[in-house]
């Protein structure tokens, strides 16, 4: 279940607008942070601590270049809808597996699989591949046109549904 | 610890990296502790001085290893529960040019080619387009294909159905930290 738009009051909502990137590198960064929102140090540490644990956040932190901090690809598999659960699972399990959803189409199960470089992520899928019995879909990116995950939070439709 | 050899990105990736930077990083995969000074936290937990801490964090930045630094959101958390993964077909002399214009659009957060894989895969462009409502995507798509001159080109909207998993990289090798 998510949560509601009205849970988050306006400095919440300052709070993901403004720092989903640009935390300054600073001493003390929830400190200057707090100053540019005109509240205190321990407000926004408390906000921060709030958001992550209703699961909002993921963490506070770099988000590290796929290409640059190691080897990445996405993968999908074509699996019996009846089984999807029990091969989201396995896939789930394997090591290095950072996203997994299960999406509209006969390759129904899309994650992404991580590795420290290129001969450990195919290892690592060729190890899966093997568990699951069927055949892994291999897209590594060639090319990337975007790679900013920051994206703005559309709070007055989220407040309609 | 001495920061006598530079991190370069090769450096990064290679068994040369300090130790005590590749626990930082991992480390910094977890996310920055909550505290008053997360650096000073993460710099006691790493081996490492405070200073240097912040110098390595910079440095990364400079290079591009670390692409944002903040806060990162679950969007499913907050009810944006719409995640349409838009695959296209285009002939692959345009791919690049059609896919900086798509990573143009403000609905577009993420843009990518992708090698297609004949027979079973014959899509070469990838887009994400995120939205609190599955209508909404749609409507953004229509327009985005309309604005960009996209009709001719063949492409799937790939909606996700569930989240098995949503986390953000874990690249250091386990045991590392």
């Amino acid at each position: 279940m998510h949560c509601q738009a009205r849970d988050f009051d306006t400095l919440d909502r300052r709070l993901i607008d403004s720092y989903q990137r640009g935390l300054p590198v600073c001493t003390r960064p929830f400190h200057s942070v707090a100053e540019r929102l005109g509240t205190s140090e321990a407000e926004v540490i408390s906000r921060l601590e709030r958001l992550q644990s209703l699961g909002v956040l993921s963490r506070v932190g770099p988000v590290f270049d796929h290409a640059r901090a190691g080897a990445s690809l996405l993968a999908a598999v074509a699996v019996p809808e009846v089984e999807r659960d029990a091969f989201a699972e396995l896939i789930n399990a394997a090591p290095g597996v950072n996203h997994n959803y299960a999406r509209e189409h006969d390759f129904n199960l899309w994650f992404v699989m991580t590795a420290p470089d290129e001969p450990e992520l195919e290892a690592r899928l060729a190890a899966l591949e093997a568990r699951l019995g069927v055949p892994i879909l291999r897209l590594p990116m060639l090319e990337g046109f975007h790679i900013d995950l920051s994206f703005p939070i559309p709070w007055a439709e989220l407040e309609r549904t | 610890m001495s920061t006598a050899t530079p991190l370069s990105l090769d450096a990064a990736r290679s068994p040369g990296e300090p130790d005590a930077h590749r626990r930082l990083r991992a480390l910094l995969e977890q996310g920055l502790p909550l505290t008053p000074r997360p650096w000073q936290t993460l710099a006691e937990q790493a081996g490492l001085a405070e200073d240097e801490v912040m110098a390595c964090v910079r440095r990364w930045q400079a290079e591009g290893l670390i692409k944002r630094l903040g806060l990162v959101v679950r969007h499913r958390r907050l009810g944006i529960q719409a995640n349409a993964m838009v695959v296209w077909d285009v002939p692959d002399e345009r791919v690049t040019l059609v896919g900086r214009r798509l990573a143009r659009e403000t609905a577009v957060t993420l843009c990518y080619c992708r090698p297609r894989r004949l027979p079973d895969w014959p899509y070469n462009l990838f887009c994400m387009i995120h939205g609190a409502r599955r209508e909404r995507v749609l409507a953004e798509l229509a327009a985005i294909v309309e604005r960009l001159g996209l009709g001719e080109l063949e492409h799937r909207v790939l909606f996700s159905t569930h989240a098995y998993r949503q986390c953000g990289g874990r690249y250091v090798r386990e045991g590392a930290a």
